[in-house]
């Protein structure tokens, strides 16, 4: 099963590879990660995806909260949270190919953010699954490079965490 | 007033009331060594190797329950510490451990003598800190010890560069410690807490299963009162050993890999199994698939991520043990029978267990032409002062030490388990003694890991810390031998320890006794004159080459799978 979790943690040196290390130290994965401040310059919220079974997550939640860095740590539920990801795409965009890509940018919201004579290049934000099929539409036409940031996730709802 | 960062080093140690610390110099530490030069109010002992000065330590906090503290210079003084430290976090040993660090302009720079100690350790301390700026040391050296001893206990490092040493400030030394994200749950839930004693008081053959946990909380005595309350049989772990007094008739013994007969096949029938401090080792549990196949398990442990890690748990009570058990206790009269009617209610299982106990009691076959290293362990419980502190080695001696001494308290038998540490022994018992000078300390050792530190005996005799070393000699790698026997086809690769070391002219070489015995006769003789001698002493035990640690269950099979002494 996948996961989004998110983990607050202190915005000091070494954080990231106490966070890091755990995962690989007990063999867990990591599909993303992303970190930065938050609005408090004193804390950081790393964003992870990771995939498990029950027993597997547990370990993981327990274990990012053991460790003294960790402030809070959420296992988000996908009806509960939004996630979002930016990727920037650059695609083959030659004779027939260019009008395509262009529509499937436009359907997916994207941005044309660079073009050459024989290329473009997109920037798309959305949900991981759509982002994921503008890429696999994409594909067949000749992607030439993907760069993600993996997703960020927020609560749904007015409660916000601190932080 | 203002002092400078190796001054304040030690007035924090001063501060959370070490007295006795175990260190080498070098480089990035001579400026602290050089104000502890007339700071009297702490004892140094120089180690000859720091991996040993850090086991020092750590027997030292073992013994005394006080967190254990090691120096080290930087580089390799630094790494020299790794399997010191792992050791004591494996076993949740509280220490800090002071590096020097390079000064901080050269950190990252490959500066002579540099390693990045903060990311070697990292995934072998329960925390570890870079101290950057010496306005920030007193509060890290508070920071460092609060962690190190509440929770789960563990050792931390505190990396400090020489620049800090030198520089200055005003000293002031935090009353309180606030860590936003450590907030260890001591407190039971009492909810939980009532559940389990409910379950508990429903089953019909029960047994507490107690780890080390039970030693670190200080909660030996409510153990026992809670197994005395409700008549529960007690099987420990060899870090649980001396938790439960195991002269006492509901006492099973170690269980697991070398544990009792009797022990292993109460876990595997038992209906209830109430884990307290311990983590279901694979040591432990054999095959975890088999492991206490009937039982509704209860687990007490402080550290949420123990709790079903290797094994299911039906009711998890996250807390310090020794506040679970005193709450058992209170629920135990407040909801049900009274001690009598508890143990009427478990008469049957009790006789269940005696019929295994005197089936298969724990035994070894005697001999009267070959000293037999079971024997040397009767002999030296029964020659010994009843509060000796005993240390061990790890292999054989190790597993005969924990099968055949009968610990009955505390913090009298000092083991590297979880990391198992050849050449733990010697050190840890000299840390031992530097903290109990007046009581008797013993280490069991084999003649291989004895070797992996015995450098120490010039740190033992210098500082008159007066260690009995018993050697259980059999010219091998006893454990592997035994593995490379049973699983092997006894081809003995690399096990043979071919050189006959004549270790009484070690012992005398660095100005402690040496005494040998090589027949069964001579055996009470030595540990007699070992005793009765002033001084360290090095009792040489000629063993039986090829005597097994028996019973055994062979690696990933069932608890009941056991090989049994003939």
């Amino acid at each position: 099963m996948r996961h989004t979790i998110a983990v607050l943690v202190e915005n000091e040196f070494g954080v990231l590879s106490r966070v890091v290390g755990l995962f690989s130290g007990r063999g867990f994965n990591i599909d993303s990660l992303t970190v930065a401040p938050t609005n408090d310059e004193a804390l950081s919220r790393i964003t992870l995806v990771t995939r498990g079974d029950e027993q597997i997550i547990e370990q993981i939640t327990k274990q990012l909260n053991k460790l003294i860095d960790v402030i809070k740590v959420i296992d988000f539920e996908p009806e509960h949270a939004i996630e979002r990801e930016m990727v920037l795409v650059k695609v083959s965009a030659e004779d027939q190919s260019r009008a395509e890509v262009l529509r499937i940018a436009d359907i997916f919201r994207a941005k044309v953010i660079d073009v050459t004579p024989k290329s473009y290049t997109l920037e798309a934000t959305g949900a991981p699954a759509k982002v994921s099929a503008m890429v696999e539409l994409l594909r067949p036409l000749g992607l030439k490079e993907l760069v993600s940031t993996g997703p960020v996730v927020i609560g749904r709802g007015a409660k916000a965490w601190k932080g | 007033m203002k002092m400078n960062g190796a001054r304040i080093l030690l007035e924090c140690l001063k501060r959370e009331g070490i007295d006795t610390i175990f260190g080498y110099p070098g480089g990035t530490v001579i400026n602290l060594y050089d104000e502890l030069f007339s700071f009297k109010e702490i004892r140094h002992i120089l180690p000859r190797h720091e991996q040993a000065g850090v086991h020092a330590a750590d027997g030292y906090a073992r013994a005394t329950g006080k967190v254990g503290v090691a120096i080290a210079t930087s580089g390799p003084g630094a790494t020299n510490t790794i399997t010191g430290i792992a050791t004591a976090y494996m076993d949740s040993i509280p220490m800090v451990i002071i590096t020097g660090q390079v000064p901080t302009a050269l950190i990252g720079n490959d500066a002579f003598q540099e390693a990045d100690i903060i990311g070697i350790t990292r995934p072998c301390t329960k925390h570890n800190f870079l101290v950057k700026d010496v306005k920030d040391l007193a509060t890290i050296m508070k920071k460092a010890f609060y962690i190190a001893r509440t929770g789960r206990p563990g050792p931390v490092v505190v990396d400090l560069p020489k620049d800090v040493q030198i520089a200055q400030t005003e000293f002031e030394y935090p009353e309180t410690v606030e860590i936003r994200g450590y907030k260890p749950t001591v407190e039971g839930h009492p909810k939980q807490i009532e559940k389990a004693v409910a379950m508990i008081m429903q089953a019909k053959k029960p047994v507490i299963y107690v780890g080390g946990g039970v030693i670190l909380a200080n909660a030996a005595g409510e153990l026992v009162a809670v197994a005395k309350r409700l008549g529960i049989p007690v099987t420990t772990t060899l870090m649980g050993l001396g938790a439960y007094p195991e002269n006492d008739s509901h006492s099973l013994g170690l269980l697991g890999m070398h544990g009792t007969y009797y022990a292993n096949m109460a876990v595997s029938h038992c209906d209830m199994l109430i884990a307290i401090g311990a983590r279901f080792d694979d040591r432990v549990t054999g095959k975890i698939a088999s492991f206490a196949p009937h039982a509704k398990i209860v687990h007490v442990d402080v550290d949420p991520t123990s709790i079903k890690k290797n094994v299911r748990v039906d009711l998890p009570i996250v807390g310090d043990v020794r506040d679970v058990l005193q709450k058992m206790l209170k629920v135990a009269d407040e909801i049900g029978q009274d001690a009598n009617a508890c143990q009427a209610t478990l008469a049957p299982w009790i006789a269940e267990i005696d019929e295994w106990k005197q089936k298969h009691p724990m035994t070894y076959k005697q001999s009267t032409s070959v000293i037999k290293p079971q024997y040397v362990i009767q002999r030296l419980r029964a020659l010994s002062d009843p509060d000796a502190i005993v240390a061990t080695d790890v292999g054989q001696h190790q597993m005969w030490t924990a099968q055949f001494f009968g610990f009955t308290a505390p913090r009298t038998l000092l083991s590297s388990g979880g990391l198992g540490t050849m050449g733990f022994g010697l050190p840890a018992a000299m840390g031992a003694q530097a903290g109990f000078p007046d009581r008797q300390v013993i280490v069991v050792c084999g003649d291989g890991g004895f070797q992996m530190n015995m450098q120490e005996l010039a740190t033992i005799v210098q500082n008159r810390l007066n260690v009995k070393i018993v050697i259980l000699n059999n010219n091998f790698l006893g454990m592997v031998r035994q593995w490379q026997e049973l699983f092997f086809d006894k081809r003995y690769s690399s096990t043979c320890m071919e050189l006959p070391i004549d270790f009484i002219k070690l012992a005398e070489a660095f100005g402690a006794t040496g005494l040998q015995a090589t027949k069964v006769e001579e055996v009470d003789e030595v540990i007699k004159k070992g005793f009765a001698t002033d001084g360290p002493v090095l009792m040489e035990f000629k063993v039986a080459r090829e005597e097994k640690v028996l019973p055994m269950v062979p690696a990933g099979a069932s608890l009941t799978e056991m090989v049994l002494a003939s």
